[in-house]
C-alpha cells in the first residue's frame, strides 16, 4: 500500500516534538476527520531561515509521513523558499501515496503555512502568496465543550 | 521477521487441516459434476449431500433447506432481494438495524432506492443492543421483513435472536439473520431460535473462502436469484463448489463438535487480556458488551490515537488486526458501528479490534498487550490531542 519511502518515514519520523517557545505554530485538520497535525518553527528573525522544525500529528500512517517528509523540506530554507514546499513536493518526495491519502500530503503544506501565517502574525510581516489558514482545530472549540 | 500473530478471525480464518484434506479428493479425483448420470459422478453428488447433513444437524433443521452460495454476502443479498420481490403485494417495509454489515446495508439502500423499499434502520445501545420495543413500535402493517445480525462483526454484540424472532414470529413476519460471525461460533437450532432464514460463509469457521448458504425455512416463498439451472432445488443455478461445500460441511461439523471447548478457552483468553488493557492502559474504552460478546472478539477505542498508524505499528512486530478508522476504509467516516453505539469521530478513528482463534495463547497475548502499551504510548506522545489533553489535565491541578 505505501512506498518503502512512506514506510521509512512512518517508522522512523524525522523531528518529532515540540520547540519551546517556537516562532510559529500552526495547527490543520481535525479529529472528526482522522488527522491533525501541528508544526512547530525556529526562525531565524534576521535572515528568516528555518532553524528548525518539529511536528505532532495525530493520524494514519500517510499523515505521519508527510509531516515529517515536509519538516526535513523545510530545515535550512528561507521562508521565501519554504513557501515552494508544495504539497505535490512532499508527496514526490515520499516517492508517491495512495489516492486516498494524497489529502495528507495537502495537510502537511497547510501545517507548513499556518506555522508560517503564526510567525508572521507575530512580527506584523507579509509572506508573499501566504493566505490565512482555512482550518484550525480550535475554531469552534468554544462552543462545543459549552455542550458539556 | 517476527513470529506471526494472526489476530483477525473475524476477518478470515485459517483452513483447518482435517478440511483441506475432506475437499483434497473433489478436486482431482471425485471431479464429476453433480448433475450428471453416470455412477462417477455420483460420487460428488455424495459429497454435496452429506456436506448439506452436515451443516443441517448443526442448526438442527433438514437438509434440504441448505441453499449454498458463493458465501456470505450473496446470502445476504438473496435473502433480502429475493424476499422483496416475493412478498410485495403484502408491503414494501423492511426493518434492520445500524449496525449490520454492509452487504445488508448496501443491498438495503439498492431496495430504497431502486425498488421503491421502505427501511426502518433500528438504534442499538451504547454496547450494540438492538432494542426490543423499538423493534416492535417500528412494525407497521407494510412490514415483510426483519434482518438482525446475530453476532456483530465489529464489536462482537451477540442480539436477542431469540426475542426477536418470537416477536416476528407473533406478527406474521420473516425473520432473517446474518450470521456470518456467529455461526460455529454459538449454538444456534434455527426452529427454537424462529429463524427463517441465515446467513452464513465457510472461512469464518476454518472453511474454504468462496462457499456460503443460505437456510431458508420450509414454506418461504422466495425464489431464485441466480438463474440457469436446477442446482439447489432449483434455488441457484450454477454448477456447485463441490469442494467448497464439502469443506465447508467439514468446517461446520468441526466447528460444531469442538465448540464447547473451543470457545470456552477463547472467552478465558479473551477476558484476561480485556482485563489486563483495561488495567494498564489509560484512556482506553472497551467497545461493544463485556458478557453478550463473540468468544473470539476484543474491540477498544485508545483515546488520542489513529487506528491505521496503530495497525502498521502492530504489523511491524508481526501482529495482524483490523480497526474501525476511517483511513481503512477508504472514506473520511470511521465505522458506522461505532458510530451507531454513540462514539464521537475521533475517539472512532482510534479504535482496534483483534479477533482470537484456539491458536492463539496466553503468551501470545501478554507479548501483544506488552507492544500494544509501548504503541499507544508512542503515537500519543506523537499526538497534539494528547498534548492539548495533558496541558488542560495539568492546568486544571
Amino acid at each position: 500500500m505505501y512506498s518503502e519511502k512512506v514506510m521509512d518515514h512512518f517508522t522512523n519520523p524525522r523531528n518529532v516534538g515540540e520547540i519551546e517557545n517556537a516562532s510559529g505554530v500552526g495547527t490543520v485538520g481535525n479529529a472528526k476527520c482522522g488527522d491533525i497535525m501541528r508544526i512547530f518553527l525556529d526562525i531565524d528573525d534576521e535572515t528568516h531561515i528555518i532553524k528548525d522544525c518539529k511536528f505532532k500529528t495525530f493520524g494514519c500512517g500517510a499523515a505521519v509521513a508527510t509531516s515529517s517528509m515536509a519538516t526535513e523540506l523545510v530545515i535550512g530554507k528561507t521562508i521565501e523558499e519554504a513557501m515552494q514546499v508544495t504539497n505535490k513536493a512532499v508527496m514526490e518526495a515520499l516517492d508517491g501515496l495512495p489516492p486516498v491519502k494524497v489529502h495528507c500530503s495537502l495537510l502537511a503544506e497547510e501545517a507548513i503555512h499556518a506555522a508560517l501565517w503564526d510567525y508572521a502574525t507575530k512580527h506584523d510581516i507579509k509572506i508573499e502568496g501566504l493566505e490565512k489558514p482555512k482550518s484550525d482545530i480550535h475554531e469552534g472549540e468554544e462552543e462545543e465543550e459549552e455542550e458539556y | 521477521m517476527a513470529k506471526l500473530i494472526y489476530l483477525d478471525n473475524a476477518a478470515t480464518t485459517k483452513t483447518a487441516p482435517e478440511v483441506v484434506d475432506a475437499m483434497l479428493p473433489y478436486f482431482s479425483e471425485l471431479y464429476g459434476n453433480p448433475s450428471s448420470i453416470y455412477d462417477f459422478s455420483q460420487k460428488s453428488k455424495e459429497g454435496l449431500m452429506a456436506a448439506r447433513a452436515q451443516i443441517g444437524a448443526v442448526l438442527g433443521t433438514d437438509a434440504q433447506n441448505i441453499y449454498f452460495t458463493a458465501g456470505g454476502s450473496e446470502a445476504d443479498n438473496w435473502a433480502l432481494k429475493a424476499t422483496f420481490e416475493a412478498y410485495k403485494n403484502k408491503g414494501n417495509h423492511i426493518i434492520t438495524t445500524k449496525i449490520e454489515h454492509h452487504a445488508i446495508l448496501h443491498t438495503c439502500e439498492y431496495l430504497e432506492k431502486e425498488r421503491g423499499a421502505k427501511i426502518t434502520y433500528l438504534n442499538v445501545d451504547e454496547n450494540g443492543l438492538v432494542k426490543l420495543d423499538e423493534l416492535k413500535r417500528a412494525i407497521t402493517p407494510e412490514t415483510i421483513l426483519v434482518s438482525v445480525m446475530f453476532a456483530n462483526n465489529e464489536i462482537g454484540i451477540i442480539q436477542p435472536i431469540k426475542e426477536i424472532g418470537e416477536i416476528c414470529k407473533e406478527k406474521g413476519i420473516l425473520f432473517h439473520t446474518d450470521a456470518v460471525q456467529a455461526f460455529g461460533q454459538v449454538p444456534i437450532k434455527v426452529d427454537e431460535l424462529n429463524i427463517d432464514m441465515l446467513s452464513s460463509s465457510g472461512h469464518k469457521i476454518n472453511g474454504p473462502k468462496g462457499i456460503g448458504f443460505l437456510y431458508i425455512r420450509k414454506g418461504v416463498k422466495i425464489k431464485s436469484f441466480v438463474h440457469g439451472g436446477a442446482q439447489e432445488r432449483k434455488r441457484r443455478a450454477g454448477t456447485e463448489n463441490v469442494p467448497g461445500i464439502v469443506g465447508y460441511g467439514a468446517a461446520a461439523a468441526r466447528a460444531d463438535r469442538t465448540m464447547a471447548e473451543r470457545t470456552g478457552a477463547e472467552i478465558e483468553l479473551r477476558d484476561y487480556a480485556i482485563n489486563r488493557i483495561m488495567n494498564e492502559i489509560p484512556y482506553a474504552k472497551l467497545n461493544g458488551d463485556p458478557v453478550k460478546r463473540l468468544p473470539n472478539n476484543i474491540n477498544f477505542s485508545f483515546q488520542f490515537i489513529e487506528g491505521e498508524s496503530l495497525l502498521l505499528m502492530l504489523d511491524s512486530d508481526g501482529i495482524c488486526a483490523s480497526s474501525g478508522s476511517a483511513c481503512t476504509s477508504g472514506s473520511l467516516d470511521p465505522s458506522h458501528v461505532l458510530l451507531a453505539i454513540g462514539l464521537p469521530h475521533e475517539i472512532a478513528h482510534g479504535s482496534l479490534r483483534m479477533t482470537i482463534s484456539e491458536e492463539t495463547t496466553k503468551e501470545d497475548m501478554d507479548f501483544v498487550i506488552d507492544r500494544l502499551k509501548f504503541i499507544v504510548q508512542y503515537l500519543r506522545n506523537m499526538s497534539p490531542l494528547y498534548e492539548d489533553f495533558m496541558r488542560k489535565q495539568n492546568k486544571n491541578k
